[in-house]
């Protein structure tokens, strides 16, 4: 199999080679490094809120005792229809959360109690029309609680797996698709260099990505880093490293683009869904949470929000760190039996 | 004794049922240039894979440049310079990236900006890969090939879907590199591309040598003076036979394709002179009659009813 140990030349000029085809294809470096940065601020500031948005009560026309009250709360915003077909019509379509009927002492409500925003409007009528007293509130102000807080770390981790998978799923079955690969093998070249300069060129990127969608994240969003560098940089490393020996896994037999796109798509299908990207997987079902845990990306957003939010060091997060080694180890090592070279 | 470059006897590939290569031996002397010649699927690819370690053989042993595969691989990576039939290289870096790259991986290897004049790149250096035609993109495949200065050069149809000018540049190429000593292993269906480089042809059907020899004395082998091709007028192709045209002098072969008459004659005037007599003794008119001397083309239809390309 030849000598286990990477030449310095050749590595070098391997990852040279991986470097500049990257940095000269604008879109590529779109993907990686600008595309992620655009949706945490699209997303952070969609769902940053600020105001609290108002519920909208829907009535008809009349002037019951209770409509002086909907109107003079700001928490509620009220819509007049002429019938009670149209009234009904526009409750079905979700463009108000209830209606208040009747010209009673107290409305009737018409709600689906299901929906969320149902539930709240009928708290702020209750509230408004005096049937319930408003608690002392404190309000938490506190950085690290909003949305964007929560999303970001898992922006992050999903930029690691995606970057990391395709930079070298892709390359490795575009390699072999224009017989690159091949014609590398009658070379003197040592494998080992090769399958190197691959880590190599991932983790100069990885550097580069990192440190732009951290400091945009602190800066822009005002996300909080309270952990420890070294840990953070450690934890990020060990992501981009794990994935990028799936990503090798994933290409290490197929023969061409399509296939090895497919089959990315199927590695990450379920971590994008299931890993707590973008809301948290303890909402689904609790049989499949273990199963959850399990995946890379969940371990890696786990322990991002650990270190960036709570600032949890090694100790905090070793069931993390766990997970995400065995997912370094296995698949690079099943790649290196599997891999087919010509 | 003459030295071999390579030595490759009782080479067997089989895939499923078929037999790719059917007990092929080779040999290519130190200094000179041996090509396989064979049509589309002949076995050509599979052949010379083998002998440059890419494919494992199941039968048939290959010592190249004195080593094994088993005992010396990477010496002979050190020392062969290879262009597979079809590798398309990194499009987003230059010529002379790329040329660097495949030199980092030998241990002694050439002036990269000496190899690019060789090769006629100079000028396209700087260029990426993407922006180069086809001809230079060959050229640069070619240079990678020749980098580490190789003792032995293995070529999967250098020239296929080139125009003219830019074959001949490839040939010129390959001269070049063989004059200063070294050994060429080459696969082709152009017979002008063996007559030009080869010392030696080796001509392939179906996975198994059909001929070989000097390109002169394969065609010598033939016997034949000339090949005279007739395209009789509208319904004159009725009125031969392939028994009278082969009772004339000096003919020894005759094929009839499509509206076209292919005799291989052995004395060419004589045969031309009763043919025209034969012509208008049966009231043949003809479109045209054509002589040329034989080639490997010749060659190969003779022996196998078939053309080198599809046609
Ligand atoms: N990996 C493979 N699996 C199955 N059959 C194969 C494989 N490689 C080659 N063959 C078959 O073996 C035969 C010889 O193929 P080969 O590529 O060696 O021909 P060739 O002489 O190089 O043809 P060409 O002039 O088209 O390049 C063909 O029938 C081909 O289809
Ligand atoms: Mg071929």
């Amino acid at each position: 199999m030849g000598n286990p140990l990477p030449r310095w030349p050749e590595l070098r000029e391997l990852t040279r080679h991986r470097t500049l085809a990257f940095l000269r294809q604008p879109e590529a470096v779109f993907w990686v490094f600008a595309f992620p940065m655009v949706l945490a601020a699209v997303l952070g500031f969609a769902f940053q809120g600020g105001e609290r948005a108002p519920s909208v009560v829907g009535m008809l026309a009349g002037d019951p005792a209770w409509r002086a009250a909907l109107e003079a709360d700001e928490l509620i915003e009220v819509e007049v229809y002429a019938t009670r077909e149209e009234a009904d019509q526009r409750l079905r379509g979700g463009h108000v959360d209830l209606l208040a009927l009747g010209d009673g002492e107290r409305p009737d409500l018409r709600l689906d109690p299901v929906r969320a925003e149902a539930e709240l409007a009928r708290l702020r009528v209750l509230v408004a029309i005096g049937e319930l007293a408003p608690l002392e509130i404190e309000k938490v102000e506190e950085k690290g609680s909003r949305y964007v807080d929560f999303l970001f770390p898992g922006l992050l981790g999903m930029n690691l797996m995606g970057t990391g998978l395709w930079a070298i799923g892709f390359a490795v079955a575009d390699m072999r698709q224009r017989k690159v690969l091949k014609r590398l093998l009658v070379t003197p070249m040592r494998r080992a260099s090769f399958l190197a300069s691959f880590m190599l060129s991932r983790l100069l990127f990885l550097f580069g990505e990192v440190v732009l969608l951290t400091a945009f994240g602190v800066w822009v969003l005002d996300i909080p880093l309270r952990a420890n560098l070294l840990v953070f940089g450690a934890l990020c490393t060990l992501g981009a490293v794990g994935f990028a020996g799936l990503g090798l896994l994933a290409a290490s037999r197929v023969k061409t683009i399509e296939g090895v796109s497919g089959m990315l798509n199927l590695v990450m299908m379920p971590m994008w869904l299931g890993s707590g990207v973008f809301f948290t997987y303890e909402r689904f079902p609790e049989v499949i949470q273990p199963v959850l845990r399990a995946l890379p990306l969940t371990a890696l957003n786990d322990a991002l929000r650990a270190t960036m939010l709570d600032g949890a060091g090694f100790g905090g997060i070793l069931p993390e760190l766990t997970v995400l080694v065995i997912w370094t180890v296995l698949p690079f090592v099943v790649a290196l039996k599997i891999f087919r070279w010509a | 004794m003459t030295q071999l470059a390579l030595k490759a006897t009782g080479l067997v590939k089989r895939f499923g049922d078929l037999v790719a290569v059917n007990g092929l031996d080779l040999e290519v002397r130190a200094g000179t240039c041996l090509a396989l010649l064979g049509p589309n699927g002949a076995g050509k690819t599979t052949a010379i894979e083998m002998i440059e370690g890419l494919q494992r053989p199941d039968e048939g042993t290959i010592e190249v440049l004195g080593r094994t595969w088993k005992s010396d691989a990477n010496g002979i990576r050190e020392r062969i310079g290879v262009q597979l039939q079809e590798t398309r290289l990194q499009e987003k870096v230059t010529a002379r990236e790329t040329l660097t790259l495949f030199a980092s991986f030998y241990d002694e290897t050439r002036d990269l900006d000496e190899v690019l004049e060789m090769v006629g790149m100079t000028e396209k250096k700087d260029a990426r890969v993407e922006n180069l035609s086809g001809g230079q993109h060959q050229r640069l495949t070619l240079a990678c090939a020749l980098v580490s200065d190789p003792d032995l050069l293995f070529l999967d149809e250098p020239t296929t879907g080139l125009d003219p000018q830019a074959r001949r540049r490839v040939w010129e190429i390959v001269e070049t590199f063989k004059s200063g000593g070294g050994s060429v292993l080459l696969t082709t269906h152009y017979m002008e591309e063996a007559e030009r480089l080869a010392d030696e042809v080796v001509i392939v059907d179906a996975g198994k040598m059909i001929a070989r020899g000097t390109p002169a004395s394969v065609i010598g082998d033939l016997h034949a003076d000339s090949i005279v091709e007739l395209f009789p007028k509208e319904g004159g192709l009725d009125r031969l036979t392939d028994a009278a045209l082969l009772a004339l002098p000096g003919v020894t072969e005759v094929r009839r394709e499509g509206a076209t008459y292919t005799l291989v004659v052995d004395d060419t005037q004589a045969s031309v002179a009763s043919l025209l007599t034969h012509l208008n003794e049966v009231g043949v008119e003809l479109h045209s009659l054509q002589t040329h001397a034989p080639t490997l083309e010749d060659v190969f239809v003779a022996l196998t009813g078939k053309h080198l390309r599809d046609g």
